[in-house]
């Protein structure tokens, strides 16, 4: 098991020697070796993470931990540096690793026509990829904060990246401080767990389970039970990260950052780290069945609620980030049914065909010269052929066609709710399906929009060019993931080998039976999204190709449904009006009346009253530093024999 | 031989400036050799500290290194030093921080040099005496005597407000220190000695303790700051030169907060054990307070100045919650602290000495022209918004963890710091790192070797605190277990109806 830890530790670490090398030294290393430099390490670190992954299921080994070192130790509260191998984790590592090396080697590409120095975006891409492998190799709570709150450092410089764009450190801050509202209420969640086990590392909590089944926590005067109480406040966190419902605004201003970043923190990593909070800690969410409601609720709703955002978004990354969006309520639909191991196998082929999407738009970015606007797009297919193929691929799989990557995992989520039954499988069932027709939908348009039909405008057509071979390199290397990968993973992740497979690293409750029923889903329910998937296809077809004026006029005949859409639902507007303004007016007023007005003003009139008393003092202001001290400490001596002598 | 190690400590600095008052020579020669003498003496100083810190033994109970001579003996009053883990690290913050301060004065402060040095000296042998009295006298003489050079360094070298804002500083310590005296006074009258080991065995009658709690709170609230007790605090941080800032903030006011540690808690256990929900209450209202009139401060210095108020009243909740981890949450907050906001007012020093201007609005675009300055800068940003790795996280951490034990609410309202401190603190650094050059930031340059020789120390102290915390842990805990488990005890034999309620000293 020994080459198992240290290829563990390389994959992990090697990103983080990177960002040290780059970020460091890379004015004095210069940009090519930067370059080579991170790139290198992220090969090694893929290297190793399949190796560790290959060797780790061979040797078919429960959870091993790799002591790093001690961390926080103090008043009874322990937690260490310690990277925790296990089926879970490690198929992680593996995929962030990859994605990640790819989207480093896309870099050096997309980045290649900067007019600055590109070592620092180099640097913070490292910093990420460590960040978020420190997350899913955590062995404790406090780790996993610590790579929680490392990515999203690193997201913050990542989409802050052209400092010099008022919008994009706009949403650099928004983005770090929408997630540290969740991460406040995952802080006390995590308290609140110590406060419990007396422990935050997950063997001694997952152990102890049984015994704290029955315990209960008093909030607002009344008892819930205590692993209720965690498992919303957890869950609060994941919303933050994952960008669900009512804590997704950052996710589409996080656009303004470069392209890879979007595939970075979008597609594979960031956002997927709420769905694997809720994996790692299965042993103590299958036991809190009102917050896997609230779970399958949110995640239901957040994916019903991004698709219409998307349908009607203007912009091409921010049509597939709403897609993200929307596919992580999947997601979250499946490990709120306690299906993690569906909604592990949907974050794994989504990183692939969603990365696919955000780097083959990026192309099109690249080469339409930063034009994002599909309005401005249409009939690229014939002048970047290979983009406009893999972004096929994506789509097919984005939109669940058979036999591509999507159609395995969504379908199988989508299956799972239905099995669940009641109101609430009901409820998800039905807005799952329904979004499977939306999916459909904006994928064909955006596709009809940027590749097919006439060019809408001639002079960015004419100046497009396809992009060099190493963009399209990781395109291809991703199409294939996003080709195969569900028909490849289906069986390890799902499947028949699925409990040798994970080998207990998620936990499904006795009673949970998600997983066995799942193959006896009725026929005709389980074609349903599939043929919604091709019917939407079909009337993006139409809407699209045939009939352009439609849409047009849709938007026009239900204008406020229209701008509601295109608004965002005005999250964005109701919480300028909710919070930040007032939060603004509060601190200027706190400022000028309270600090100034009302506590500064109970010592100035109480100067007032003594002004004659100190304008005589002025006077023997002498401004020597000896006079001074010696006054003092005069004064002090007298004051002291006074009250010394005086008993 | 046994080397009285503590003393010749207190008071080596004080023999720098002794030495530097006696040296003879020419204005600008003289403001040179001050400046050797002060930085040669203050490494002596911190190079003793540090093989004291190696020389700890941190299981003992009680307290090493030491000393006693008879000063006032009728009285009861002697010359009583020596060091537990929690002083100890203050101590070697106060030795540490001090040369930092005079590399960093060392361009910056160009008139009377000479004399700055020697109250920057001096200021660093009262700091080191009031961490290392066990004499609650000794420990009043050297809380008194820090105001003399304290007020000094903002009275002469501050800023345009400098007079009055040195003479609002003064007068609100001194009128907050007189109160601890009178509690200095009635615990000497019941206990008939201000040795501070004695007066922690001694146990005081409740009501008494009410009373004397009070006075404390008002002394130690002052130079914390407590709310609503902070109205010195913007000017003076605002006013004072930065590397004085660094001390004022960084050190002073952890004399504060020591004192609650030191007095407050374990010599009246019952009175804190009573009051401990309002003086958790005040820190939550200073954390919350502070951190929304943060957001609204034009001036990058209060902004800061704001911030470390806020911080501080995390640092009371985490001594209030009286449990061990909450109280060492607490001390590794203010040693954390004390490190990350002596390099933020020394960062936002450097900034606007380039600029001339400290104004949030007057420059944009820094990042593009001093990269290195804002790479730290993002450092020392994040450590104050508390992100893992750097050590305000530990402390955060360790109080939250303590605060849960007391309810949901208060670990929750206490944690509020983690959202609003980001907000402000990114949004000064947007602000200014970020967005285009401003022609004003057009011409400036990057750190020089000497800048960087005073920001990076402070910046691997707090990846160091951050990452390997148990360093630091390791000295305190074993006396914040004995502190807490003792407070227990007393507050349980007080509740007990057989214990005795007035006198129990160890005479």
């Amino acid at each position: 098991m020994i080459t198992v830890a240290s290829l563990f530790s390389v994959a992990v670490f090697a990103p983080l020697l990177g960002a040290l090398v780059t970020g460091l030294l890379g004015r004095v290393i210069g940009d090519p070796i930067s370059r080579i430099v991170s790139v290198g390490l992220m090969v090694v670190s893929a290297g190793c993470a399949v190796a560790a992954l290959w060797f780790g299921l061979a040797a078919s080994a429960q959870a091993v931990a790799v002591p790093v070192s001690t961390w926080v130790q103090a008043g009874g509260f322990h937690a260490a540096w310690t990277l925790r191998f296990d089926t879970l984790s490690a198929s992680m590592v593996t995929m962030v690793s990859c994605v990640s090396m790819l989207i480093h080697l896309y870099s050096v590409g997309y980045m290649s026509h900067e007019k600055n120095p590109v070592h620092r975006f180099f640097a913070y891409l490292s910093l990420f990829t460590f960040a978020m492998l420190m997350l899913v190799t955590s062995d404790n709570l406090i780790q996993l904060f610590f790579g929680w709150e490392g990515v999203g450092l690193a997201s913050y410089l990542l989409i802050g990246y052209w400092y010099d764009r008022p919008s994009a450190v706009a949403a650099a801050i928004k983005a770090f401080i929408v997630n540290r509202i969740a991460d406040l209420f995952f802080m006390v969640g995590i308290a609140l767990l110590f406060l419990l086990f007396g422990t935050v590392s997950y063997d001694n909590i997952f152990a102890t389970v049984p015994e704290h089944v029955g315990a209960s926590y008093r909030l607002f005067g009344t008892s819930f039970p205590a692993f209720e109480v965690i498992g919303v406040l957890l869950f609060i966190g994941a919303m933050g990260k994952s960008a669900q419902l009512f804590f997704h605004t950052w996710l589409p201003d996080a656009m303004e950052g470069p392209t890879p970043v979007s595939a970075l923190i979008h597609a594979a990593t960031m956002v997927t780290a709420g769905v694997f909070l809720l994996a790692r800690m299965s042993p103590l969410m299958e036991f809190a069945p009102v917050a896997k409601g609230l779970v399958v609720v949110i995640g239901a709703s957040t994916c019903f609620f991004a698709a219409t955002v998307g349908l009607v978004q203007p912009d091409i990354k921010r049509t597939i980030a709403y897609s993200t969006c929307s596919q992580l309520g999947y997601m979250f639909v499946a490990a709120g049914f306690g299906f993690y191991q569906g909604a592990m196998f949907h974050l794994t082929t989504h990183a692939f065909f969603k990365a696919l999407l955000f780097l083959s738009a990026g192309s099109v970015i690249h080469a339409l010269h930063d034009e994002q606007d599909m309005f401005r797009m249409g009939g690229l297919a014939r002048k970047l052929p290979v983009t406009c193929a893999v972004m096929w691929i994506g789509s097919l799989a984005l939109g669940a066609i058979p036999p591509f990557a999507g159609w395995w995992s969504k379908d199988a989520i989508i299956d799972g709710a239905w099995m669940a039954g009641g109101g609430l499988g009901g409820f998800a069932w039905t807005l799952c399906t329904a979004v499977a027709f939306l999916t459909a939908l904006y994928s064909w348009r955006l596709l009809f929009l940027v590749f097919h039909g006439r060019p809408r405008v001639p002079e960015l057509h004419d100046h497009a060019h396809e992009s060099g071979p190493v963009i399209l390199l990781p395109l291809l290397v991703l199409a294939v993931g996003a080709a195969f990968g569900g028909w490849l993973l289906r069986p390890w992740y799902i499947g028949e080998h699925q409990a040798a497979f994970w080998n207990g690293s998620i936990f499904n409750a006795p009673d949970n039976h998600v997983l066995a029923t799942l193959e006896h889903t009725q026929g005709l329910i389980a074609l349903v999204p599939t043929i919604l998937s091709f019917l939407g296809v079909a009337v993006a077809f139409v809407c699209y190709m045939l009939k352009p004026e439609i849409p047009a006029q849709l938007a026009r005949s239900m204008r406020p449904l229209y701008l509601f859409l295109l608004n965002k639902w005005y999250f964005d507007e109701l919480y300028d009006r909710l919070f930040v303004r007032p939060y603004r007016a509060l601190a200027r007023l706190l400022w000028h009346v309270g600090d100034e007005t009302v506590i500064d003003g109970v010592p100035r009139g109480l100067a007032r009253l003594t002004v004659g008393g100190s304008s005589g003092i002025v006077r023997i202001q002498t401004g020597s530093i000896a006079v001074y001290a010696f006054t003092m400490l005069i004064g002090l001596v007298v004051l002291l024999s006074t009250f010394l002598l005086v008993r | 031989m046994h080397l009285p190690l503590l003393t010749i400590l207190t008071f080596l600095p004080a023999a720098g400036a002794l030495l530097i008052a006696l040296t003879r020579a020419t204005p600008e020669a003289g403001d040179r050799s001050a400046r050797w003498i002060a930085l040669w003496c203050s490494v002596a100083t911190l190079a003793i500290a540090l093989l004291m810190w190696a020389r700890f033994v941190p299981g003992q109970p009680g307290f090493q290194f030491e000393e006693r001579a008879d000063w006032v003996p009728g009285f009861g009053i002697s010359y009583h030093v020596g060091l537990d883990g929690i002083s100890l690290l203050f101590v070697v913050l106060s030795t540490f921080l001090v040369p930092v301060s005079i590399v960093a004065a060392w361009n910056s402060i160009e008139n009377r040099a000479r004399d700055y040095m020697i109250a920057v000296l001096l200021l660093e042998s009262t700091l080191i005496g009031l961490f290392g009295a066990l004499d609650f006298v000794l420990f009043y003489v050297f809380y008194e005597a820090t105001l003399i050079p304290g007020s000094l360094l903002i009275g002469i070298w501050g800023g345009p407000k400098r007079v009055y804002a040195s003479i609002r500083f003064f007068l609100f310590t001194f009128g907050g220190s007189l109160f601890m005296l009178l509690s200095l006074l009635a615990m000497w009258h019941t206990a008939g000695t201000t040795d501070i080991p004695v007066l922690m065995r001694t146990h005081f009658a409740p009501a008494a303790q009410g009373w004397m709690f009070l006075g404390l709170v008002l002394a130690f609230g002052v130079k914390l700051p407590l709310f609503p007790l902070h109205t010195w605090l913007p000017d003076a941080y605002a006013e004072a030169p930065a590397p004085a800032t660094a001390l004022l903030s960084g050190v002073l006011a952890k004399a504060g907060a020591y004192g609650f540690i030191r007095f407050a808690i374990p010599m009246l256990p019952d009175a804190a054990a009573r009051y401990a929900p309002w003086m958790i209450g005040l820190g939550i209202v200073a954390v919350i307070y502070a951190a929304i009139v943060a957001l609204a401060q034009t001036d990058m210095k209060r902004l800061i100045a704001y911030s470390s108020f806020s911080h501080m009243g995390l640092v009371l909740v985490g001594l209030f919650t009286l449990n061990a981890p909450g109280v060492d949450g607490a001390l590794f907050q203010m040693l954390s602290h004390g490190i990350i906001i002596a390099a933020l007012f020394l960062s936002i020093a450097m900034l606007s000495s380039r600029t001339g201007d400290r104004s949030i609005s007057g420059v944009s675009g820094v990042a593009a022209r001093m990269p290195a300055f804002a790479t730290l800068g993002m450092l020392f940003f994040m450590a104050n918004i508390g992100l893992p790795g750097t050590g305000s996280f530990v402390g955060e951490l360790l109080v939250m963890i303590g605060a849960i034990h007391l309810g949901f609410w208060v670990a929750l309202l206490s944690g509020s710091a983690m959202i609003l401190g980001a907000a402000y603190m990114l949004v000064l650094y947007g602000r200014v790192m970020f967005g285009s050059v401003r022609s004003l930031a057009g011409g400036l340059r990057d750190l020089s070797p000497q800048e960087m020789a005073v920001l990076v120390p402070l910046a691997v102290i707090t990846l160091w605190m951050g990452i390997y915390p148990s360093s630091f842990t390791r000295v305190f805990d074993p006396a914040v277990t004995g502190l807490v488990a003792g407070h227990r005890q007393a507050v349980a034999a007080a509740a007990s109806p057989a214990a005795p309620t007035v006198l129990e000293a160890a005479r």
